[in-house]
C-alpha cells in the first residue's frame, strides 16, 4: 500500500468516504455536517460524493437524535452522529448509555446489534472554555457495551474510523481539536485498525508514558527532551479506552518499572487513574516509583489565553514527571508541539 | 372504514388471549418467583390489539415499561415472556431483560425500554431508515401520557415532522403517571393532540377501550402514513386497573391517589367485555363460544407458564455473553 502524508482531518475524511463507498447503509448527520466548514472539513468530501441523502444536517436535538440513530441502526443502517463539541453529547447520554450500550446484552442479541458511530470533538482550541472543550472518554468508557477510541495520528484517525464503521457495536470516536491540522503517513487504500489494540509509539527502557489523544504528541516532544537528558522513554498510545489493551500497557510498565499517564481530562475517576490502578494491581512488583498522572488541573476549563496556558498540561509536565523519577531537577523548559499555537478560530 | 365481522372476531380473540395471559401472570407473580418489577396492562388491551391488528408484515413496534400487551398483540410468544419473568434461559431476552426489556424481533416487536421517551425517538429512527430506503413500512411507538412530559418526545415530534417520517406515535393516556394525576403534570385543559398538531403532526384521539375504534383509526392512519402524509399522533384514552407496578389493586394496598369508584367506572367499560358484547349483539359469537375460547386459552397459557417455570436458569458462566 502506498502511503503519503495527510492531515488528521483529511485522514478522517478519507476513512469516512472509503467506508461509505463500501457500505451504502452509512449516513452522517448532526449539527453542521453539511456546512461548508464540514466539521473541520471532515465531512465535506462525503457530502460532495454521496449527496444530502447520506450527509444531512440535524436540529439541535442531541437526545432524540441519538435515539433516532439507534432506531435506524436497529433496522440495519450505520448512522454516524457528529457532535461539533463533545459537551453537547451530555444531552444524548440517556440514549447512548441506557439503551445503545445495553441493547445487545439486555435483549440477548435477539433485537439485533447497533452499529452506530458517534464522533465528538474534544479539547483545547481557542478559548473554548468550560463547556466547549471537555473530554468525555472516562464517562463513555465507564459503561460496558460501548467502544471509545481516541485516535492521535492521521493513520489511526482513518483506520479507527473505518473500524468503527465496520463494527457491530456502538463506537464513540473522540477527536482532539488541535489534532486536525497535524500530519502523518496514511495508506491510500481502505484499511482498519483494530479497536482495542494499543500502539507503541516509541520504544524505550526507562519510563513508560501512556498518553491519550493529543497528549501522545506532547509525549513525543517530551521524549526528545528526555533523550537529551539520558532518559529513554517508551510511549504507549492506548488508542482505544474501551476495550482497553491492558496487556500492552502492562508489558511496558513491567519492562520500565516507571509509569506516567497523560490524559486530556481530569484525574478523579478518570482514565489516568484507571491506568494507575491497573499498574498497581497487576504490575506492583515491577514498579520502582509511584505512578504519576498528568491531567487537567481540578477546575473547569478557563477561557483567557493566559489561564489556558496554565490549565492545559503538555510536554514540559511529562518531562518534569519523568525527571523526578531520576532525581533530576524539575522545571526544564520543553518545546510543546506547535499545534496549539497555530490553531486558528473561530472554533 | 370499519372493521368487518371477521376482523372483530379476530380482535376479540386477541383481547381475550392477552387478558387471560396477564391475569395468569398476575396470579403467578404473587408467588414471588418472578423477580422482575412488572407493570401489568390489564384494562388497556384494546390499544395494543387495535393498533397491532392493523399493522402489516414488516412494520415494527417499540414500547415502554408497560409492555406485555404490545408484545403479545404483536405475536410475541407467551412461553418466552413467562420464561423471561421467571428469569429463565428460555426467556425472550434470555433472562437479561426482565419484564421491561422484551423483544420478539421476528414478530416485528423490536424492543421495549424502561426509560420514558426513549423508544419514541428510536421508532422515529427506524422510520427514518424506511424513508431513506423508500419502503412503505411503518414504525410504531407505544407510550404513556407521562412520556408527553419528556423533552425527547418534543424533539422527536419536531424531527418526525421535518422529515415526514412514517411513524405512528400511540399515547395510552391512562390519566396517571405512577401515583401522579394529570392535574399535577399538565396544565388544565391540556390537549395532547393539539400539542402534536402544533409540531406539524396529524393527531387523533379515540376511546382506547373500544378496540374497534382503535383499529379503525389505526387502519386509516396507517394507510395515510404509507401514502406519505407523515407522522401521526394517536391518543387512546384508557385506564390501568392495577397498581402502577405489581399485581395488586391500589385499594388492596391502601393507596388513595385515586378512588375506587373511578376504577369501577372504567371497569364497567372493560375493553374485552365490550367487544364480546358487541359480537354477541350481532350474533357473531355466542356465550358458549366465548367460554370455550377462554377455556382453551387458559389451558394453553397455564401449560406454557408451567413449562417456563421448569426451564433452567441461565448459566453464570454465560454472564458476559452479548456485551459486544
Ligand atoms: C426517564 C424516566 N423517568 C422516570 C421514570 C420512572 N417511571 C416509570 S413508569 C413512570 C410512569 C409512567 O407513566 P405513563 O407514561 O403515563 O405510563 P403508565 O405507567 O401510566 O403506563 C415513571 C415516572 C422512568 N422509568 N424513566
Amino acid at each position: 500500500m502506498s502511503e503519503r502524508n495527510l492531515t488528521y482531518r483529511e485522514a478522517l475524511s478519507e476513512g469516512l468516504v472509503q467506508a461509505m463507498e463500501r457500505d451504502d447503509s452509512i449516513f452522517v448527520t448532526g449539527i453542521a455536517v453539511d456546512y461548508s466548514s464540514g466539521i473541520f472539513g471532515t465531512t465535506s468530501e462525503a457530502l460532495r460524493r454521496f449527496g444530502p441523502k447520506r450527509v444531512f444536517d440535524a436540529p439541535a436535538m442531541e437526545n432524540a437524535l441519538a435515539g433516532i440513530a439507534i432506531g435506524a441502526a436497529a433496522m440495519g443502517k450505520r448512522p454516524v452522529v457528529v457532535h461539533p463539541r463533545a459537551d453537547f453529547a451530555f444531552l444524548a447520554m440517556d440514549q447512548l448509555v441506557n439503551l445503545a450500550a445495553k441493547w445487545k446484552y439486555m435483549f440477548a442479541g435477539r433485537a439485533g446489534s447497533l452499529p452506530l458511530v458517534v464522533r465528538a470533538v474534544i479539547g483545547r482550541g481557542w478559548g473554548q472554555g468550560a463547556t466547549h472543550s471537555q473530554s468525555l472518554q472516562s464517562i463513555f468508557a465507564h459503561f460496558p457495551g460501548i467502544a471509545v477510541v481516541m485516535p492521535a495520528s492521521p493513520g489511526d484517525a482513518k483506520g479507527l474510523t473505518a473500524a468503527a464503521l465496520a463494527a457491530d457495536h456502538p463506537t464513540v470516536i473522540l477527536e482532539y481539536r488541535t489534532l486536525y491540522e497535524s500530519t502523518g503517513p496514511v495508506a491510500e487504500d481502505y484499511y482498519r485498525e483494530e479497536i482495542g489494540r494499543a500502539r507503541t509509539v516509541r520504544i524505550g527502557k526507562d519510563v513508560t508514558i501512556v498518553a491519550a489523544s493529543q497528549l501522545v504528541l506532547e509525549a513525543i516532544a517530551a521524549a526528545k527532551t528526555l533523550a537529551d537528558m539520558g532518559i529513554d522513554a517508551e510511549i504507549v498510545d492506548p488508542r482505544s479506552i474501551r476495550p482497553l489493551d491492558e496487556s500492552a500497557i502492562l508489558a511496558s510498565v513491567r519492562k520500565t518499572g516507571r509509569l506516567i499517564v497523560a490524559d486530556t481530562s481530569w484525574s478523579l475517576c478518570g482514565f489516568a487513574s484507571e491506568i494507575a490502578a491497573l499498574a498497581a494491581e497487576r504490575a506492583f512488583a515491577q514498579l520502582r516509583a509511584p505512578v504519576r498522572r498528568i491531567t487537567l488541573p481540578d477546575c473547569p476549563a478557563p477561557v483567557s489565553y493566559k489561564l489556558e496556558e496554565a490549565f492545559y498540561p503538555g510536554a514540559a509536565d511529562i518531562v518534569n514527571a519523568a525527571a523526578s523519577f531520576f532525581g533530576m531537577a524539575e522545571g526544564k523548559e520543553t518545546a510543546s508541539n506547535k499545534l496549539v499555537g497555530e490553531f486558528k478560530g473561530p472554533y | 372504514m370499519t372493521a368487518d365481522r371477521q376482523t372483530l372476531l379476530y380482535l376479540y380473540r386477541r383481547l381475550s388471549y392477552i387478558r387471560q395471559a396477564e391475569s395468569l401472570l398476575v396470579r403467578l407473580y404473587k408467588e414471588q418467583q418472578m423477580r422482575t418489577p412488572t407493570h401489568f396492562g390489564i384494562g388497556q388491551e384494546a390499544v395494543a390489539v387495535g393498533v397491532c391488528g392493523a399493522l402489516r408484515q414488516g412494520d415494527v413496534v417499540y414500547t415502554h415499561h408497560r409492555s406485555h400487551n404490545h408484545y403479545l398483540a404483536q405475536g410475541g410468544d407467551f412461553f418466552a415472556l413467562a420464561s423471561e419473568l421467571y428469569g429463565r434461559s428460555t426467556g425472550c431476552s434470555e433472562g437479561r431483560g426482565g419484564s421491561v426489556h422484551l423483544t420478539a424481533r421476528e414478530s416485528g416487536f423490536i424492543a421495549s425500554s424502561a426509560i420514558l421517551g426513549e423508544m419514541v425517538a428510536v421508532a422515529a429512527g427506524s422510520a427514518l431508515a424506511f424513508k431513506i430506503d423508500g419502503e412503505t413500512r411503518v414504525a410504531v411507538s407505544f407510550f404513556g401520557d407521562a412520556t408527553c412530559e419528556e423533552g425527547v418526545f418534543y424533539e422527536t415530534l419536531n424531527y418526525a415532522a421535518i422529515h415526514k417520517l412514517p411513524v405512528l406515535l400511540v399515547c395510552e393516556n391512562n390519566l396517571y403517571s405512577t401515583e401522579s394525576s394529570l392535574s399535577v403534570r399538565q396544565p388544565p385543559g391540556t390537549d395532547l393532540c393539539a400539542r402534536a398538531r402544533a409540531f406539524g403532526l396529524s393527531a387523533l384521539s379515540v376511546d382506547g377501550n373500544d378496540v374497534e375504534a382503535v383499529y379503525n383509526a389505526a387502519e386509516e392512519i396507517l394507510q395515510n402514513i404509507r401514502a406519505g402524509v407523515g407522522p401521526t399522533f394517536l391518543e387512546c384514552r384508557t385506564y390501568r386497573w392495577l397498581e402502577h407496578v405489581g399485581p395488586n389493586y391500589d385499594h388492596d394496598m391502601g393507596r388513595t391517589y385515586r378512588q375506587r369508584a373511578e376504577l369501577e367506572e372504567w371497569m364497567a367499560r372493560c375493553p374485552v367485555k365490550r367487544c364480546a358484547a358487541k359480537l354477541m349483539e350481532s350474533q357473531a359469537i355466542s356465550e358458549q363460544e366465548i367460554a370455550r375460547i377462554e377455556a382453551d386459552f387458559d389451558a394453553e397459557l397455564e401449560a406454557a407458564a408451567a413449562k417456563a417455570r421448569q426451564q433452567p436458569f441461565p448459566d453464570a458462566s454465560d454472564l458476559f455473553r452479548n456485551v459486544w
